[in-house]
């Protein structure tokens, strides 16, 4: 009993990381511009996709995972300087619509250019158990990598100039222009910076769920229940609820709801948070003013 | 007040419209025409709460789910004839609204947009959970006997169908427009437009706001019941997350809170899938996106609005003296799309 339980929480730590990226990849677009990227699972899952080209095109795993990283960078970019620009001060009904014809468009690109068959992802780690049993070599190796991007994210933010500029302008757009930063490249570079941690999520995953178009739909709603979990303008807060709502998938798939259930227990996790601490539980209460 | 003479107009085109496809239409192109009238009850009951009341809602696939499965259900388990399932599922999905509506509460904008996204996700695997297999026959779904027409009247069942469908399509929207013109739309609209100025003139916010969810869920799951009818089937996987992001592209399209709206939206999502198909599996959602993302750049009001201020355009002496908006439309906001909802954070003008 106790070991099944140890096992389930660290596997529960190993896909908490993948949900904990994606969280984070919403975090810094809400943080910055209180849009929230209804299409951050399927753009994850197109950079998938790239990578996957690129290893069917002979080039080995990670220059094909950093050439993904790159390509998915420079198409957040490209995102927010044409849609989301404009969209800085529109009600929200624009936004969520613009966001919601974004995942339709992303998802159809990934139909037809890689079709709807499920695919295998390969995975760079050796496929045998690790740690006495608990984890398989996938799954440590993938929360290794999910540990370095969430610290190097956690260095460039605290540790560079160019993430200082990006968190004053996040935090106040008027003052930072007033002092020099590029307020708009800081949001595209927030943008890009959010579609490529979507992309490492993404190639992380796709080994264990399999490749096709709406891949990351059920991932997503783990995102979203962790960002809430742990407070959706905290960027440490979403990677802690991300975990957090892994562990919990995984033992309530185990010991409560089974898994036919799962994706109906995220959305309680939302409610409850929603209804009973709506800031979450490491995020900032918001004041407005009348 | 609409005039007496546009009310006259608009009864004659329903009246033909209605008349014109049962008497020279194909069985299969009735067919169609009944699931535009399906999904334009169903944008209908979405357009009351987001369109007017400012609650988006990206999971309005699951009303339709609960209320084609609450057709389905009372049919094959117990023998309920096809007509007398519409009020019980109308009181059913009711409830269901109004309990969902009280979380909704205290979820504003963009927060009750994710949930109900969330819903949306999660629906189909509720359809399929094992302890409700008894009455959900589970992945298999469930499969409905076609209605005939009754007192031995000379039509075909999709005949007598798309006749049924229009008239309770009429009953609802005449409903829906005495509605949004009376008190309870007024609040309604009042609410979306600035939430603490109707609060301090008095509007009791969580009895409108939960019973203008209630309201939206029990047109969508009505809409959910005459879906089922005409397609006699019901199975989870026929209620994916895509039902309501489609439902949500067809408000969008045809204008969030423009009622005649609805039936170019219902049009739009009903036609266009099969014209796009044709070019390739992905085109559909293709051209949904492309167009939503233009609709929200271009003419943020929607079809139904862009029509509406044309018309006004054509005939504004005469419309001058009718201040109340005719089509349902009120026309100083142009919807939720046309107001910004709070004092912004972060402004971006570089």
């Amino acid at each position: 009993m106790l070991a099944g339980v140890i096992h389930q929480i660290i596997s529960g730590i190993a896909t908490g990381g993948i949900y904990a990226s994606v969280a984070l990849a919403l975090v810094m677009i809400y943080q910055a511009t209180h849009h929230v990227n209804f299409a951050q699972g399927e753009m994850a899952t197109f950079s998938t996709y790239i990578a996957l080209t690129f290893i069917n095109a002979g080039f080995p795993y990670w220059i094909a995972f950093l050439a993904a990283v790159v390509v998915s960078f420079a198409i957040g970019v490209a995102i927010e300087r044409v849609l989301m620009r404009p969209l800085a001060n529109a009600p929200i009904l624009a936004s969520v619509g613009v966001f919601v014809g974004l995942l339709l468009i992303v998802n159809s690109l990934s139909g037809w250019f890689f079709d709807y068959t499920i695919k295998q992802f390969p995975t760079p780690f050796p496929d045998r158990p690790m740690m006495g049993g608990y984890l398989s070599g996938h799954e440590l190796g993938s929360t290794a990598v999910t540990l370095v991007v969430l610290l190097s994210v956690y260095l460039f933010f605290r540790h560079t100039r160019l993430g200082l500029a990006m968190r004053a302008a996040a935090f106040n757009a008027t003052s930072s222009r007033l002092v020099g930063v590029r307020v708009g490249w800081m949001l595209a570079l927030g943008w890009g910076l959010a579609a490529a941690i979507g992309a490492v999520a993404g190639c992380m995953v796709a080994p264990i769920v399999f490749l096709d178009p709406n891949m990351m739909s059920g991932i997503l709603l783990y995102a979203f229940a962790g960002a809430l979990l742990g407070g959706i303008d905290n960027p440490l807060g979403a990677v802690l609820g991300g975990f957090a709502v892994g562990i919990i998938e995984n033992l309530g798939g185990a010991y409560l709801v089974g898994t036919e259930l799962k994706l109906t227990l995220a959305l309680a996790i939302i409610v409850t948070v929603l209804t009973i601490k709506p800031t979450g539980l490491m995020g900032r209460k918001v004041y407005s003013r009348v | 007040m609409t005039s007496m003479r546009t009310q006259w107009l608009i009864a004659v085109l329903v009246l033909l419209a209605t008349i014109v496809p049962v008497a020279q239409f194909t069985d299969y192109h009735l067919f169609q025409l009944t699931m535009v009238v399906v999904y334009a009850i169903a944008i209908l009951g979405l357009s009351l709460l987001t369109g007017f009341n400012g609650q988006i809602s990206l999971g309005h696939g699951a009303f339709y789910a609960i209320g084609a499965y609450s057709t389905a259900i009372l049919m094959t388990t117990w023998n309920v004839p096809y007509w007398l399932t519409l009020p019980i599922s109308a009181v059913v999905c009711a409830g269901v609204g109004f309990v969902l509506g009280l979380p909704a509460l205290r979820l504003g904008g963009l927060y009750l947009a994710l949930t109900t996204f969330a819903l949306a996700v999660a629906i189909p695997q509720i359809l399929k959970y094992k302890a409700f297999e008894e009455w959900t026959g589970g992945v298999q779904g469930l499969v409905i006997d076609k209605p005939e027409a009754p007192f031995g009247l000379p039509l075909s069942p999709d005949q007598w169908l798309y006749l049924f469908t229009v008239g309770v399509a009429v009953v609802l929207y005449v409903i829906a427009w005495n509605i949004v013109r009376g008190r309870m739309g007024r609040a309604m609209m009042a609410i979306r437009d600035h939430a603490m100025a109707a609060e301090a003139m008095g509007i009791n916010l969580p009895i409108v706001k939960t019973r203008a969810f209630a309201l939206s869920a029990m047109y969508t799951g009505l809409a959910g019941s005459l879906g089922a009818i005409a397609v006699q089937f019901v199975a989870p996987d026929s209620f994916q997350v895509f039902v309501s992001i489609f439902l949500f592209v067809g408000l969008v399209v045809g204008g969030a809170s423009s009622i005649g709206g609805t039936l170019i939206g219902a049009a739009f999502i009903e036609f266009v899938p099969n014209l796009a198909d044709k070019v390739s599996k992905a085109a559909p959602s293709a051209v949904y996106g492309v167009i939503l993302i233009a609709v929200m750049f271009l003419m943020p009001a929607g079809a139904g609005g862009f029509l509406y201020a044309m018309w006004r355009k054509m005939f504004q002496t005469r419309i001058a003296q009718e201040p109340v908006a005719a089509m349902g439309h009120d026309l100083d906001s142009g919807g939720v799309a046309g107001k910004s909802p709070k004092p912004e954070t972060v402004s971006r003008n570089d």
